[in-house]
């Protein structure tokens, strides 16, 4: 079956368009939901792509969260529909609530746009289709906020529930037990920081990107 | 002498300040509409060890002007407390 | 609407000559009044006019039949095929960067932005060529960082990948940072437009941000008394624009929406001189007037007065011309994007610019539109080499105390420092990006997105060490180095943009170094058939009366006809014969103008190596030949720092060392002799590849082979990589990240 993925573009969202290639290249369809829109038209899955919402000023993802769409990706969320949030769009979920903790400045209080290797530590969710744990992965990271943190009590359900989805295998940023990626507990919602729609062609120096979006789009 | 310093740091009158801007359309969305000149800035609190309230704000005031801030497009309020 | 004789003091503290007041007296046949000087004034000033460089610039090759527009528009367009156009431009924004280094450059880059999409054309790259006194400088470094995190920062937030740049430290640029940006875009060819007005009747619609007392300063001498006195005086007014990144990304979406929809017939951006500058251009381009209500101007502070909305630098804005009926559609786009739109002119058809307080109101200044451009003053400005030129001619360069090992290690610095803070990758273009000879980046249709299976190269290059030794034959070499950069991915050139950064122009060796350098840039790109399609002038970097080094940059743009592979890029493969291609030095050749003389021999002086420009030419014809037939298994562009510190760049990118025969001297290590590139090959192509060479009238010499862990060259120099690799990494976080916070 074909997913429809609608891709949500806020004002100051960059990704939208690379996201929608990658998609596409994949054989899915993919079309744009407008951040004002209360409505997400009936489609099978949910992206929240990178960028800068609303320039993420005061936090990043803090205005963004209280857009319309948001309420109905909630909903779906819910639901158990499928959610990826990509960079932006991962510190968009956290600060909705969709899934826990927070991401902070770098470690090294810089911007970093580089190829890093992540492994999977769980294939249990929207993104693991096909995969194996422990397999790894070269996937552009290109953020500023990408450090995630969050309380002993939470790291410890993340861990216990198989929500860390993948982590760093050299840490670029200070993350919590290396952590690039999670998902809720059922597993529908992920969020990871590194760009997989950046590693969908051999051109560009990665294709491993690939499978993760397959993967979004079998389930 | 230990002292606290706590220094505010703003954009000068007439700096244009976006991400105050921004902040000041999106809070109507939320219901409120009463807010107006929003500005954002920065707090930078540190301990200064010093001889004398005025010395220490001396210091302070030295630091705003060299480093801390840009005097070309922010403003300093520095405050100093005895602790 | 006449104005009483000037006190001479007004027109003098605004930048103007007496003459030039005579002038602007004559062209309107009265005095001007306050709000028409401070027009004139600023549209006059060598910022806006060129007054003092155009009488040179007419000296450049601006034509090939892929060239759509040329200089002299917001941007250059070239046809790349398939229906496909491309719009580039360079800037310069080393002042504002010297004073708020983030600001500066963030505004640089939205102000190069702003230029792209102003010709229809969604812009997909930025380049920054950074140039920064020297690192041991604190106030060097913190420009350093500022500038660095304000491209960052406006770059990534904006959304256009920034690809490419250089990053140069000298203490010729103690004090007065050079900061330029560059930017391209593509379009659908047919949907080229033009910053013009026309039909009258026209609406022209100012939209964006606020328009505040920025970047006013010059003409902030005009502002009534009353307003200073309780405070600090007009000089302290801010000056400085801030950038806003949102409202750029946002500004960009509507105005490419409004394009697309076929709403607007004319569009123009707000740069240097604001609204003046945008109404009176538009207008005279389309040859029109306009009337301009200052009243209908949204403002951000209270009490502006009608000079400084006419004049103010704020950022962010555009003005585009509308026929009525589009009038709704056009604030309907604006309002999705949340994009304040005021219509603030109307189009007229007597030519005259008029400034009202309401359409119907009182008239504050009126002028014909096209004075404030066609008449604007030139100059040809007195010009005569340094008086000890041939003094410093006959100095040798070579002299010095030489450590081929250390000298190499000082002189080799990984930039990722600086690139892995900008974003690189969006649109998914990139196949070479920075930290490579040219960047490469996939050519897409801008509309369907459809693969033309081809690329788009480009590279910036300048050289400030060539330059002051030689302005002429130094930017010949630039011009070569850039084009030999893109050959290195595969591409042939096509077009020119240059930035030109000199010193002041009231110094007559200054006016001599940028006559030369137009020259000597004039018949490079003659040569390689890549005309100059736009530019950009910066005058008076100077600090305390010191000049900077000449320092021209060039942006090439080329194209790549078959990407079905990545070119091989820079790093050393294993088992495989090293060549130089291109011009051989000469047996004595000389060290003039290299980094290792002014570095570490400490001598700027001397003279060039001899430069064969048609050799270089055939050399990067046949790299971007060879490259395109995927016969190459690695290439890297000699630059500065010679070939030993290319070599180095390439081992140290792949961890594979060579062997190196002879060149064991400092000389032949590190002289900059112009036009050669480094090629790995397979043992068993040598042959072919030396007659193909040969046949394309290329010198190709074997000079090592590629293995070890180490860099040989000859039997006494032994560099290993390890060392080489942990030199070239600690550079500039050790000098530059002593700022920073670490985990």
């Amino acid at each position: 079956m074909t997913q429809r993925v609608g891709v949500i573009r806020f004002p100051g969202t960059n990704c939208e368009f690379d996201t929608i290639d990658a998609v596409r290249a994949l054989g899915g369809e993919a079309e744009i939901l407008w951040h004002s829109d209360s409505s997400i038209k009936n489609v099978d899955a949910i992206v929240i792509p990178g960028g800068f919402a609303h320039g993420d000023y005061l936090r990043c993802g803090a205005i963004a969260r209280f857009s319309p769409v948001m309420e109905a990706v909630s909903d779906f969320a819910l639901a158990g529909g499928p959610v990826l949030g990509i960079c932006n769009g991962f510190q968009v979920l956290t600060e909705a609530g969709l899934l826990p903790g927070a991401l902070q400045k770098n470690a090294g209080m810089k911007f970093l746009c580089s190829m890093q290797q992540i492994e999977f530590v769980s294939t249990q969710n929207v993104v693991g289709k096909g995969s194996q744990v422990g397999d790894c992965l070269q996937i552009p990271i290109n953020h500023f906020e990408g450090n995630y943190v969050c309380s002993p009590e939470i790291l410890s359900r993340l861990e216990t529930q198989e929500q860390i989805v993948f982590r760093y295998t050299d840490n670029p940023n200070g993350s919590i037990k290396d952590i690039a990626g999670i998902c809720n507990e059922a597993g529908n919602v992920v969020g990871m920081m590194p760009h997989p729609e950046r590693a969908t062609s051999d051109l560009l120096g990665s294709n491993d990107g690939a499978a993760l979006i397959q993967s979004f789009l079998s389930v | 002498m230990q002292f606290e310093a706590k220094i505010e740091v703003s954009p000068r009158d007439g700096i244009a300040n976006p991400e105050g801007s921004t902040i000041e359309r999106s809070l109507p969305a939320l219901g409120f509409e009463m807010t107006r000149n929003v500005r954002v800035g920065k707090l930078i609190r540190f301990e200064v060890e010093a001889e004398s309230a005025d010395a220490a704000r001396s210091l302070v005031e030295d630091m705003c002007n060299r480093f801390l801030t840009n005097p070309v497009i922010e403003d300093a309020a520095v405050e100093v407390l005895e602790t | 609407m006449s104005a009483a004789p000037e006190d001479a003091s007004v027109h003098r503290a605004l930048g103007l000559s007496d003459e030039e007041y005579e002038q602007i007296h004559e062209l309107l046949g009265r005095h001007p009044n306050h709000l028409e000087l401070a027009m004139y004034s600023v549209m006059w000033s060598e910022h806006c006019s060129y007054k003092s460089s155009k009488v040179h610039l007419k000296r450049l090759p601006t034509e090939a039949p892929w060239v759509l527009v040329g200089p002299g528009e917001n941007a250059g367009v070239i046809d790349v095929g398939d229906d496909i156009a491309v719009a580039i431009r360079i800037e310069s924004h080393n002042h504002p960067s010297a004073i708020e280094p983030y600001q500066g450059a963030a505004t640089g880059v939205g102000g190069i932005l702003r230029d792209i999409f102003t010709m229809g054309a969604r812009p997909i790259a930025v380049m920054d060529p950074l140039r920064f006194g020297p690192l041991d400088d604190p106030r060097s470094r913190w420009i350093a960082e500022g500038v660095i995190s304000g491209v960052s920062g406006y770059g990534n937030s904006v959304g256009v990948p920034t690809v490419g740049g250089e990053i140069v430290f000298d203490e010729t640029y103690k004090g007065n940072p050079l900061v330029n940006v560059l930017a391209m875009g593509v379009l659908p060819s047919e949907r080229l437009v033009l910053g013009q007005a026309s039909g009258v009747g026209n609406l022209a619609i100012l939209l964006g941000a606020a328009t505040g007392r920025d970047g006013i300063g010059g003409v902030s001498v005009l502002a009534s008394a009353g307003f200073d006195e309780n405070s600090e005086g007009a000089d302290k007014r801010p000056s400085v624009q801030v950038g806003d990144p949102f409202e750029e990304k946002r500004l960009l979406e509507a105005c490419l929406e409004l394009l697309d929809e076929g709403l607007v017939s004319g569009i123009q951006d707000l740069g240097g001189a604001g609204i003046t500058c945008a109404t009176s251009e538009t207008a005279s381009r389309g040859g029109a007037g306009m009337d301009v209500d200052v009243s209908a101007i949204h403002s951000r502070e209270e009490g502006m007065e009608p000079f400084e909305l006419m004049t103010s630098e704020s950022q962010e804005r555009m003005l585009a011309i509308v026929e009525p009926e589009h009038l709704e559609k056009v604030l309907e786009i604006s309002a999705q994007w949340e994009i304040t739109a005021s219509v603030i002119g109307r189009v007229t058809g007597n030519g005259q610019l008029r400034i009202m307080d309401g359409f119907e109101g009182e008239v504050l200044a009126e002028l014909p539109a096209s004075t404030l451009h066609d008449d604007a003053p030139e100059y040809n400005r007195p010009m005569s080499p340094p008086d000890d030129l041939t003094e410093r001619r006959l100095r040798d360069a070579s002299q010095g105390p030489a450590n081929c090992v250390e000298d190499l290690l000082a002189l080799v610095c990984d930039p990722s420092w600086v690139y892995s803070q900008y974003d690189h990758q969006l649109f998914l273009n990139t196949v070479v990006g920075p930290g490579n000879d040219g960047t490469l980046l996939r050519l897409r249709h801008p509309s369907t997105g459809e693969e033309t299976g081809r690329g788009l190269a480009m590279s910036t290059d300048g050289n400030h060490r060539w330059c002051y030794v030689d302005p002429r034959q130094g930017t010949k070499m630039i011009v070569a180095e850039a084009v030999m950069n893109i050959a290195c991915v595969g591409a042939n050139p096509l077009a020119v943009v240059n930035c030109l950064n000199f010193g002041n122009p009231e110094h007559p060796e200054i006016m001599w170094q940028l006559s030369e350098s137009v020259d000597g840039m004039s018949e490079a790109c003659i040569a390689f058939n890549a005309p100059v399609v736009g530019g950009n002038v910066s005058l008076y970097n100077e600090t305390n009366a010191v000049d900077i080094a000449p320092t021209p940059v060039v942006g090439v743009l080329g194209v790549h006809p078959d990407l079905s592979e990545p070119p091989p890029g820079i790093g050393l493969p294993p088992d495989s014969l090293l060549l130089v291609l291109g011009q051989e030095p000469e047996s004595d050749v000389s060290m003039g103008g290299s980094r290792w003389a002014w570095e570490v021999g400490c001598c700027k002086d001397g003279v060039l190596p001899e430069f064969d420009l048609d050799h270089a030419v055939r050399t990067a014809a046949f790299v971007a030949e060879s490259v395109q037939k995927q016969r190459l298994k690695a290439v890297h562009d000699v630059g500065e720092g010679g070939l030993a510190v290319a070599l180095a760049e390439m081992a140290i990118r792949s961890g594979i060392g060579a062997k190196i025969k002879n060149h064991d001297n400092h000389i032949s290590m590190f002289n900059e002799s112009g036009g050669r590139v480094l090629v790995a090959i397979e043992n068993r192509e040598l042959d072919d590849f030396v007659k193909t060479a040969a046949a394309r009238g290329v010198t190709a010499k074997v000079i090592g082979e590629t293995g070890g862990s180490s860099l040989q060259f000859g039997p006494m120099v032994d560099v290993s990589l390890e060392s080489l690799t942990v030199a070239s990494e600690n550079q500039l976080p050790e000098a530059l990240g002593q700022g920073t916070v670490n985990a």
